[in-house]
């Protein structure tokens, strides 16, 4: 009795009082950030947009650039990222149950693996830097034929991975977020809806991974 | 006409402006109705702003050898549209009126997310100030549409900065555009039904789709016109493979429906105020909330026609050509209901009433020649030149501004408490339609004999026209003018109002006192009639003064 | 608040079929298969897409709202995508015949 009363309690003061109930708060909120996922689909499209112009434009250039473009590494940052969805979702259902212990673990675990991820971004981003393959003034390319629509290429690599880089950096500020707030026992399985929001979020930016590597890495690589 | 006041005299009864004093108060206030005000403050800023652009370029088009050079005047002509565009149009009404109103109108106590509704106001102050400091930095002349190459390699002006300030103020717009959204889903009162609705809501709802679906692209757009400028990777370069028509596709994909953002919280205005006048619900209630969503799902189909002339293929011109005509039949949808509303109607002439008017005529020209631009064969002749100009003058400021003025006319007993003088209204709509007209319809014949959009200097033969353009706009500056002095004067000054000046329908008037409290109702809204239930409510409308 | 848990079973076997679908799709595309590589890529990244909304975001019990934003986002990035792209692929086509 105390337990559910407690959770009572707990889940209504977590009730804003512009909503009747809580039912209708979590509603709101599921919403919101699906609303908000439209906006970063529309956002990524954009750029989705740009790259399918210039590889069905330059498919030379593009097959030659594709050979910089390290398979294995890709395969492995993709492993990691769905692990940490794995880890995520996992994350949520202990919530869910009201484990706090698991929950802060499998928080912990996903904010590692997204560190990973962006670790393993770095070396390859360190790769392009020696091997000039950053577009501006110390672009270099071996091909001269493709210089240009190389770096054409390069940038869009570099807009897409850093932009998908830079909301995983956003996620990781999220998870960190959330494990706080799980240790000091904000969550319970009457309220949890910050942890399965940012659950969505995180495996959104999963997802847009899941179509930048094969677009990225494999397409154009038998050549 | 007698109403007993169900509430205690304005004066004496705490409502959201007097709960609480003092600046902190404002800015970090969460209630939807502050932060309408808060935004009212800074869009009216911003229009005169962009007003002082517009009044250098009418200056300079006196003569045809102009007092600016080219580049100054390029300069103009870009922040002017820059600011009109971005920092008035596409906020005004819903992040003004739509803030207030939506709540009120679907018997809610606030928005969904009021915090995120406070920060969608700081990020439109954040991108608003950067937009500032690249005016005061010397402004940018790439247009207000940065085209490239030139804004991405050519251009000496400040074109990141201004491209960030826009940028930032997007996300403003996307937050405004999911709360409303999940606001009208998820937070009617009991009985408040999708078919009974006003359609303010809707439009306001069709609206927030777009906000939401279209401003990501035109980030990304900026994004990459940034990065581009940073480092001249060539990404709309044509000298080393870049095409600058991509640019265009994706700058447009969310500028042509932004159209549609600045032009549907208008209709919805309207909507309101032809049935409060004519004292009768809109004629086809169904079909006017059907063509919000139409107009908000076609509008992104038909980007394509301002790239006629660009180098775009023949067969996807010919598809954006079709469905811009497509998309112009909800809005002749509209334009036929309100006609039919107010036929028939008990119709009466106050100031909100006569900026409706004003609407559906203008608009009804603005959209008839967008008709001409969207065909192929005439758009070759006319685009770039003034006849764009009109065109879209007349359904953004012919439109959507008199709308504004409508709705801000309409509503301001509710947001204040008190009452504007009548007579000075109605003279400064009088003037205001009289200058707009003045200045746009000139610039139609203008275009349509050929001369250029976005030229400092021009051939003789024009100057008439010009001069009158530039009387017409002098005209419409004093009517601008009249209601910021005579709205700010009846705020601390007017007659306190009742309840109900009009005898409206509608939750926010009837269950929520005026001006409303913080939480908007003191009990819970129930609704039990459709929308615009005119035929229970007696037939004249008195003021009193 | 969402009624029913799901099982760690479901979630792990989903896991492992993305794991699966990951090596598969490096697999295939070391084969040489010119146009089919894309189209073959694409399908295992849509798929591997659908099972993370299905399951991992939990799309497939949630509201209609929910579905119909999700359909919506996808639908409006693929109106972006085709009529861009149609206007670079039709730039080369010639006049059609006069059937006038």
């Amino acid at each position: 009795m105390a337990h559910s009363e407690a959770t009572l309690v707990a889940s209504n003061s977590n009730l804003r009082h512009h909503f009747d109930d809580t039912a209708q708060q979590f509603e709101s909120s599921t919403l919101g950030m699906w609303v908000f996922l439209v906006t970063e689909i529309m956002f990524f499209g954009g750029m989705f947009g740009a790259y399918t112009v210039y590889r069905q434009l330059y498919p030379d250039a593009f097959a030659s650039t594709s050979r910089f473009m390290n398979v294995t590494i890709g395969a492995i940052n993709t492993a990691v990222l769905i692990c940490s969805s794995f880890t995520m979702v996992l994350a949520v259902r202990s919530a869910q149950l009201g484990k706090k212990k698991a929950l802060i673990l499998f928080l912990v675990a996903t904010l590692i693996l997204g560190c990973v991820f962006l670790g393993v971004k770095y070396t390859e981003y360190h790769e392009k830097w020696i091997d000039h393959h950053i577009p501006g003034p110390y672009f270099q390319y071996a091909d001269s034929r493709y210089f240009h629509q190389a770096q054409i290429l390069f940038f869009l690599y570099f807009a897409m991975t850093g932009m998908h880089a830079i909301h995983m950096i956003v996620g990781a500020g999220l998870l960190t977020t959330l494990i706080v707030m799980a240790a000091r026992d904000r969550f319970s399985s009457a309220w949890y809806t910050p942890v399965e929001m940012i659950g969505l979020y995180w495996h959104f930016v999963d997802i847009v991974w899941i179509f930048l590597f094969p677009l990225l890495y494999l397409i154009g690589h038998t050549k | 006409m007698s109403t007993t006041l169900p509430f205690a005299q304005t004066e004496t009864r705490v409502n959201y402006l007097n709960v609480e004093y003092g600046w902190k108060s404002w800015l970090f206030t969460t209630d939807h109705k502050r932060i309408a005000l808060l935004y009212l403050f800074s869009i009216t800023a911003f229009f005169f702003v962009g007003g002082a652009f517009a009044v250098g370029m009418r200056l300079n088009l006196l003569t045809p050898d102009g007092m600016f050079d080219h580049d100054t005047y390029n300069k103009l002509f870009t922040m002017h549209g820059v600011v009109m565009v971005f920092f008035f149009l596409v906020p005004s009404i819903p992040a003004t009126l739509g803030n207030f109103l939506v709540p009120l109108m679907i018997g809610a106590r606030d928005l969904a997310f009021p915090r995120i509704n406070l920060l969608s106001w700081y990020l439109y102050i954040i991108g608003s100030i950067i937009a500032l400091t690249a005016i005061v930095e010397g402004g940018v002349d790439t247009g207000w549409t940065f085209y490239a190459p030139f804004s991405s390699t050519y251009s000496n002006s400040n074109v990141i900065v201004s491209a960030l300030g826009v940028f930032i103020s997007g996300f403003s717009s996307i937050l405004t555009g999911l709360n409303f959204i999940v606001t009208i889903h998820t937070m009617r009162a009991p009985g408040m039904t999708w078919n009974r609705l006003p359609l303010f809501v809707w439009g306001h709802y069709a609206t927030s789709l777009i906000q939401v679906l279209g401003t990501p692209v035109i980030a990304i757009t900026l994004v990459l016109l940034m990065l581009e400028r940073l480092f001249h990777a060539g990404i709309f370069d044509p000298r080393v493979g870049g095409d600058p028509v991509l640019f265009q596709h994706l700058f447009w994909f969310y500028s042509h429906p932004a159209v549609y953002i600045m032009i549907l919280p208008g209709m919805a205005v309207v909507s309101e105020i032809v049935c409060c006048f004519s004292r009768k619900g809109i004629f086809g209630y169904t079909f006017v909330a059907i063509s919000s969503i139409a107009i908000a799902v076609l509008g992104f189909l038909v980007w394509g026609h301002h790239l006629f002339v660009a180098g775009q293929s023949l067969y996807a011109s010919m598809m954006f050509s079709f469905l811009s005509f497509l998309v112009a039949i909800p809005s002749a949808i509209k334009v036929f209901n309100w006609t039919a509303t107010i036929y028939r109607g008990s119709v009466t002439y106050e100031t909100p009433m006569l900026y409706a008017f004003g609407f559906i005529g203008l608009f009804t020209m603005g959209g008839l020649t967008g008709l001409f631009l969207a065909t192929m064969a005439v758009d070759v002749h006319v685009t770039d030149t003034y006849f764009v100009i009109a065109h879209f003058h007349y359904v953004m400021v012919g439109g959507m501004v008199m709308a504004y003025l409508g709705g801000i006319h309409f509503w301001f007993p509710k947001i204040t408490g008190r009452m504007y003088p009548e007579g000075w209204a109605r003279f400064a709509a009088l003037v205001v339609f009289v200058g707009f007209n003045l200045t746009f319809f000139p610039q139609f014949l203008l275009g349509y004999q050929g001369m250029p959009r976005r030229y400092a200097h021009y051939p003789p033969e024009f100057q008439v026209l010009n001069v009158m353009s530039t009387a017409g706009a002098s005209i419409l500056a004093l009517g601008y003018l009249l209601p910021m002095i005579y709205l700010t004067w009846s705020w601390r000054k007017g007659p306190l109002a009742s309840q109900n000046p009009w005898n409206a329908k509608g939750l926010e008037w009837e269950q929520a006192a005026t001006p409303p409290p913080t939480f908007n109702f003191d009990h819970q809204p129930v609704v039990t009639e459709p929308a615009y239930n005119y035929s229970g409510v007696e037939r004249e409308v008195h003021l009193g003064s | 608040m969402n009624h029913h848990v799901v099982s760690t079973r479901l979630y792990t076997a989903v896991f492992i079929a993305l794991l699966a679908l990951t090596v598969t799709t490096v697999a295939v595309s070391k084969v040489e298969l010119g146009e089919l590589n894309l189209v073959v890529a694409m399908t295992i990244a849509v798929v591997k897409a659908m099972l993370v909304v299905m399951f991992f975001m939990d799309v497939r019990r949630a509201s209609s709202l929910t579905k119909l934003f999700v359909i919506a986002g996808l639908f409006w990035m693929a109106i972006m995508l085709v009529f861009l792209v149609s206007d670079y692929v039709s730039r080369g086509w010639l006049p059609g015949p006069r059937w006038f």
